[in-house]
């Protein structure tokens, strides 16, 4: 089968930006991308967002004189990103192109996420609290996996020391377990500190064939998306009511394993790892759903201190989504940049040692579950 | 004697004596409830769903607190919010009248009850269903 390699990534910082508009910001990232690719002729371009509205990823190519190629705008909710990268690499793949323009812009807008994926009722009966699912997640994954707050504390402390080497991060300050647990309970026992902030940004890469790239170039092994299987009620998927789910693996299990059987790589071969933590239990309960330890076992990664920068298993050394925010549509390819800087070495500051495979993972209304596993 | 409305008409339905009972639908072939009704089971495609009332009585799985409006709300914060255990195996997302997390506990009773969320702009109550926790005796 036809390699498929990242020859050029781009981003505008995650942020606030008063005044740019998605469209500016967009423009920063593809023409990094473009760039670093040594600009080359681009037979697709698929653009990932949720809130960007109609056409937006022409409005971007527009603005920078790049229309006439098929442009294709791709919503999948957080996973946005990886669906688009999943596309973009299985047309190269199957040859229909060589070259594919891949990038994610939003611009979110502040507090609770209103999302047109609950009905009216569901928001006027209180029931579209986004923050009150994640609680319940968390609650759940504390009385069954014996993690404290005092773990969800130390997941924030992580990225938020590690974002304070990342230039492109919102966040940049560290903090500590006292001022963590010290901020505002939003839905217990989730505090404040504990949820990322939607935001904006953008990210963009280029992929191609790999015979048009030099041997530099990091290899795109697996891009997977998934969907839910029905039964979680405090799955991405949010339905009403659902059954016992023990037994019913999780999208971000089913991506991972597509992932780690199309890349021909088990969990223990992974250097580096960039995961959702929309809050600091659903990083925690990424560490189980891909595999990086047993159920019931995520607290012990905390513990053992696996995921910090110097651990045996860094997760998010980008700072995370609590240091970086979360623009949608950008924030898969934000993860694959950043395991992409890792792997060639240029991460400065946050560099992890050796980084030859990375996975990237993003989890989200749907349900959509992306992996993605790179290598150089 | 304010005129109440629900929150949504195939929710849920509240008798003369004005007990609520939940609008769900069952699956013969696969033998599993679920809630709102929908056209086909969601754990098995089969098209034999049947309407059912839902049983009113369950156990709490999970709960928390939402201390700010979300997108769309128009009620009074903190209220409950959480996850009840009917009998039939179910678990179903619902506002809990209790909105002191620390006064509830992973497994206690909870009884269904109509819930006021609103006055709308008509002057009507809009009430939703929502779980309390069951009196001892009962």
């Amino acid at each position: 089968m036809t390699d498929v390699r990242i020859s050029g990534i781009g981003l505008h910082p995650f942020g606030r930006f008063e005044g740019k508009t998605t469209t500016d910001m967009g423009v920063t990232a593809v023409r990094g991308a473009l760039s670093e690719a040594g600009n080359p002729t681009f037979q697709a371009a698929f653009c990932a967002t949720a809130y960007a509205g109609v056409a937006s990823g022409h409005k971007v190519l527009g603005a920078l004189g790049l229309t006439g190629v098929p442009i294709v705008d791709v919503e999948a909710g957080c996973a946005s990103g990886g669906a688009a990268l999943m596309l973009a690499a299985g047309a190269i793949r199957g040859g229909q192109y060589d070259t594919v323009l891949v990038f994610g812009i939003e611009k979110m807008p502040k507090g609770i996420i209103r999302s047109s994926f609950f009905e009216p009722w569901r928001e006027e009966a209180g029931l579209a609290a986004t923050p009150a699912y994640f609680a319940l997640r968390a609650q759940r994954l504390m009385r069954e996996s014996g993690v404290t707050k005092e773990h969800l504390a130390r997941v924030v402390v992580k990225n938020r020391a590690n974002g304070v080497d990342n230039p492109d991060a919102m966040f940049r300050k560290p903090t500590t377990t006292e001022e963590v647990l010290g901020s505002r309970v939003v839905c217990e026992p989730l505090h404040l500190h504990m949820l990322c902030s939607p935001n904006e940004g953008a990210a963009a890469v280029v992929l191609q064939r790999a015979d048009l790239t030099s041997g530099e170039a990091v290899t795109l092994r697996a891009a997977v998306l998934r969907s839910h299987l029905p039964g979680s009620v405090l799955g991405e998927a949010t339905p009403m009511s659902g059954i016992d789910d023990t037994d019913i693996p999780p999208p971000s299990t089913r991506a991972a394993t597509d992932a780690y059987e199309e890349a021909g790589i088990s969990p223990d071969d992974l250097d580096v790892v960039e995961c959702q933590d929309t809050d600091a239990a659903r990083e925690l309960l990424s560490y189980e759903e891909l595999g990086l330890c047993g159920k019931g076992e995520a607290s012990r990664l905390v513990e053992d201190e696996t995921t910090v920068r110097g651990g045996a298993l860094p997760v998010n050394p980008s700072g995370g989504l609590l240091s970086k925010g979360e623009p949608l549509g950008a924030s898969a390819l934000g993860q694959v940049a950043e395991l992409v800087t890792q792997l060639r070495g240029q991460a400065g500051a946050r560099q992890i040692d050796d980084a030859k495979v990375g996975l990237a993972h993003t989890v989200g209304r749907g349900a959509n579950a992306a992996v993605v596993i790179v290598s150089r | 004697m304010t005129a109440t409305k629900p929150v949504h008409d195939q929710l849920f339905r509240i008798g003369d004596d004005g007990e609520i009972r939940l609008l769900g639908g069952y699956s013969p072939s696969s033998g599993r409830h679920h809630f709102p009704l929908l056209p086909a089971c969601p754990y098995t495609g089969a098209d034999d769903v049947e309407p059912v009332e839902l049983s009113d009585r369950g156990t709490l799985w999970g709960w928390t607190a939402v201390t700010a409006a979300p997108p769309g709300y128009k009620g009074e914060v903190p209220f409950g919010f959480g996850v009840v255990e009917l009998t039939e195996g179910l678990r179903v997302i619902t506002r809990i009248t209790e909105s002191d997390p620390a006064t509830l506990e992973y497994g206690m009773p909870m009884q269904l009850v109509v819930a006021p969320i609103h006055t709308d702009d008509d002057g009507a109550e809009v009430v939703t269903y929502a779980f309390a926790p069951a009196a001892e005796t009962s």
